[in-house]
């Protein structure tokens, strides 16, 4: 039995907001409520947490990650993928399909859910791609895949780029109620562009990236979910317009929802020192006004998600020329305090909202009955975050595997000190235990 | 003479007006040992320098081998298509490979913005920037500079104009940084899928119109076309260039009487420039390519002065001959 003292409950779920106490038994959520004895009633190995001046909430869920295994275990392995997520506080997270073999049918699926049993230390919850290997030309086993417990299907990482083919994939989806999660990327358009077009770019001597390539995408995966009358979460997005496009959506009742990354509503363009593939990542760090828009975007619930889009890289794929570095960066154990320094303290979001965009908000996109809340009865994933601890991001804390990262150096505020996975503590004090 | 702290030369961007016009005078110096076998020296004796070159140049790349041998360095070409890159060796082991075989200057050019710069924050030995993709070709931007000021002794209110692929252009970008740092006034010109706006944020001029764009230019700088551009679809030919775009002497009417044509090689005549004016007075074409030289002998002295007991250039020398 855990019983969690004098936490601050923030649970959107439930629309709780208050100094409670917490108890967990057999791991499940058993009693909210104010001045809980830490009683030992079934004789069960008793520990009670103090988290005066903390907050209690569901346990995080990020629904864009990539865990580089199967293909890329020197990135990441799912032990230390799900390790980092624990230590940023994460108690599940959606394991994107752009490994190789790409998860494209059951036996990648099966083979990711029992390595995740086996050394995952937060639950794994895999995503099929759209089309076998991404290669846009035929649909992945989708059914099969949904069968062994995809959570979602994406092409993460590529565009599909065929429209019709998009469209017959919602389709089909729709027949297990998956989402489809899009990178909206037209890479057309993209071409050899390497950071966001403008003065930056131009003084870098390297091709830029319009916002439009992402807008097109953005719109005309709207107008496909339309007319396929399926449900579409568009990934990391990152740019005012395509939030137009989003906004002009939900008005007219389409069934869209939209995340945005920490690294995206923290730096722009010009924070990218000179070919720094540490701050490469697609979409790339767009304009200060983006960031505005996308803030905005936060409060008046356009975005619904907050998601890292972790992407672990190997630092031979970073520490060279940077038109061929690979895109992306670590985020799982810097989601909290990035939101922490640039939303909550800035007063963008309340504490409330903005554990609603980390907990009830992916589980309802991914239709996880049983997670992101703290209903009583329900599987104890339960997170604690001490939100006034103040630090600079040190590479040699992570847990992660890779350790590319724009934010070494950085000076923050907040992270998870308590990680509980199905009543079991991972995370302790802020130490891994496992 | 100032000292020069730098242990690279990656563009212009990085250099002041004053380290600028540090070079030219340099070069000045240098420049009656090209054509003057007895003047040549041996300043940069036992220094070593490679040429790295990831895409072909020949001029380029002769023109610092001279630099270096007309000053007693010991030159070497790294002929890299036939080595290291088709073995797959990354920039940065094939760097730390010249330094250990004691290179003390390595030359790079590289189809990637920014790969001279990783280089140079790798290696011990000094990078000079040969050019690297859309970004700089400072030596290029020097030796132009040098030919400008060769004919008009300074930079204030010079009008110069650049016509041509502006956007993939590193000659034009080093030019820009430097010229604007040196107070003169730039104008870009060429068909809008090649001058973005945006590059008028550099502190130019930006026009989609040749005439408006020579109107009273001092210095009209020709860059060369290349035919992937077309095939990229940024303009149906190159017959269709040239008649938009390719500058006659009809031209020359709305520059100043006196106005130079200035053009990095190689031409493709009839397309940028007429012939008649590839030919003509106005053209300081080749002595653009002999001032590369001198150029580049003011940059490895520079880099040598910069580098002093780093690369094993002795001082007494260097200092000696500058
Ligand atoms: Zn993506």
């Amino acid at each position: 039995m855990i019983t969690i003292k004098n936490g601050r409950i923030l649970d959107p779920a439930n629309n709780i907001d208050e100094i409670l106490d917490l108890t967990i038994e057999n791991g499940v959520i058993t009693q909210i409520g104010k001045n809980l004895p830490e009683g030992l009633r079934t004789g069960e190995k008793s520990q009670a947490i103090n988290a005066e001046n903390m907050w209690v909430v569901p346990g995080l869920i990020d629904m864009h990650v990539h865990l580089r295994d199967p293909g890329y275990k020197h990135k990441e392995t799912i032990k230390t993928g799900t390790q980092a997520a624990a230590k940023g506080g994460f108690t599940t997270i959606c394991a994107m399909a752009n490994t190789n073999p790409v998860t494209d049918n059951e036996i990648v699926v099966e083979y990711i859910t029992s390595k995740a049993r086996k050394e995952g230390v937060v639950h794994v919850l895999p995503i099929g791609s759209v089309t076998k290997g991404m290669a846009g030309q035929e649909l992945s086993a989708i059914g099969e895949m949904a069968a062994a417990g995809i959570c979602a299907i994406s092409e993460d990482g590529k565009f599909v780029e065929n429209p019709a083919l998009l469209k017959t994939a919602m389709t089909y989806a729709k027949m297990f109620n998956l989402p489809i999660l899009s990178h909206c990327e037209e890479p057309r358009i993209t071409g050899s562009g390497q950071i966001a077009a403008g003065n930056h770019a131009e003084n870098l001597g390297l091709k830029g990236i319009i916002p439009e390539s992402e807008e097109m995408a953005v719109a005309r995966d709207i107008i496909l979910a339309k007319a396929a009358k399926s449900r579409l979460h568009i990934c990391h997005v990152s740019t005012q317009e395509s939030l137009y496009h989003i906004r002009n959506a939900k008005a007219k009742g389409i069934a869209v929802t939209a995340e945005v990354t920490p690294h995206h509503f923290t730096l722009c363009v010009e924070d990218i020192p000179p070919y720094d593939a540490n701050f490469k990542m697609s979409p790339p760090l767009r304009t200060a006004a983006d960031i505005a828009a996308l803030k905005a975007a936060l409060q008046d619930g356009t975005i619904d998600v907050i998601a890292t889009d972790h992407a672990p890289h190997h630092a031979d794929d970073k520490n060279c020329e940077f038109e061929l570095a690979q895109n992306g960066i670590i985020g799982l154990e810097t989601a909290i305090s990035l939101s922490i320094t640039e939303l909550i303290e800035p007063k963008i979001l309340t504490p409330l909202e903005w554990v609603a965009k980390l907990t009830v908000n992916p589980a309802k996109i991914l239709g996880l009955a049983d997670k992101g809340s703290l209903t009583i009865g329900t599987n104890a994933d339960v997170t604690i975050i001490d939100p006034n601890v103040e630090y600079t991001i040190d590479k040699n804390n992570f847990a992660s595997l890779s350790k590319n990262t724009p934010f070494v150096g950085r000076k923050t505020k907040g992270k998870a000190l308590y990680t509980i996975v199905a009543g079991k503590i991972i995370l302790n004090a802020g130490e891994l235990i496992c | 003479m100032s000292k020069l702290p730098k242990k690279d030369l990656l563009g212009i961007k990085n250099l002041s007006a004053t380290e600028i016009l540090t070079l030219l005078e340099m070069a000045k110096a240098e420049k009656p040992k090209i054509k003057n076998p007895q003047l040549r020296d041996d300043s940069l004796k036992n220094v070593s320098l490679a040429t790295l070159f990831y895409e072909n140049s020949t001029r380029t790349k002769l023109s610092f081998l001279l630099a270096g041998d007309y000053l007693g360095a010991i030159t070497n070409d790294l002929n890299i298509s036939t080595s290291s890159v088709a073995k797959g060796e990354t920039l940065i082991d094939t760097g730390l490979t010249l330094d250990s075989m004691g290179i003390n200057i390595i030359v790079i050019r590289h189809s990637m913005a920014g790969s001279a710069q990783l280089l140079a924050e790798n290696v011990s030995a000094a990078v000079v920037n040969g050019g690297d993709g859309s970004n700089e070709h400072p030596t290029q931007a020097l030796l132009d500079l040098f030919t400008m000021w060769e004919h008009k002794n300074s930079f204030a209110n010079l009008k110069v104009a650049i016509l041509g692929d502006i956007a993939n252009s590193r000659v034009a970008r080093s030019n820009i940084f430097g010229l604007t740092k040196l107070g003169a006034n730039v104008t870009l010109a060429g068909p809008p899928t090649l001058v973005s706006q945006n590059m008028a944020s550099l502190g130019v001029t930006v026009t989609n119109n040749i005439t408006e764009a020579i109107a009273d230019a001092d210095f009209i700088m020709g860059l060369r076309v290349q035919l992937e551009r077309q095939k990229a679809a940024t303009f149906p030919s190159l017959a269709e260039y040239a008649h938009f775009w390719g500058l006659t002497k009809e031209h020359l009417q709305h520059a100043k009487p006196d106005a130079i044509i200035m053009h990095p090689g190689p031409v493709n005549r009839g397309v940028e420039l007429s012939t008649e004016l590839i030919d003509g007075d106005r053209s300081v074409i080749y002595p653009q390519v002999e001032n590369g030289v001198a150029i580049r002998m003011a940059v490895l002295k520079y880099l040598a002065l910069a580098n002093i007991g780093n690369i094993g250039a002795k001082k007494d020398y260097v200092i000696k001959f500058l």
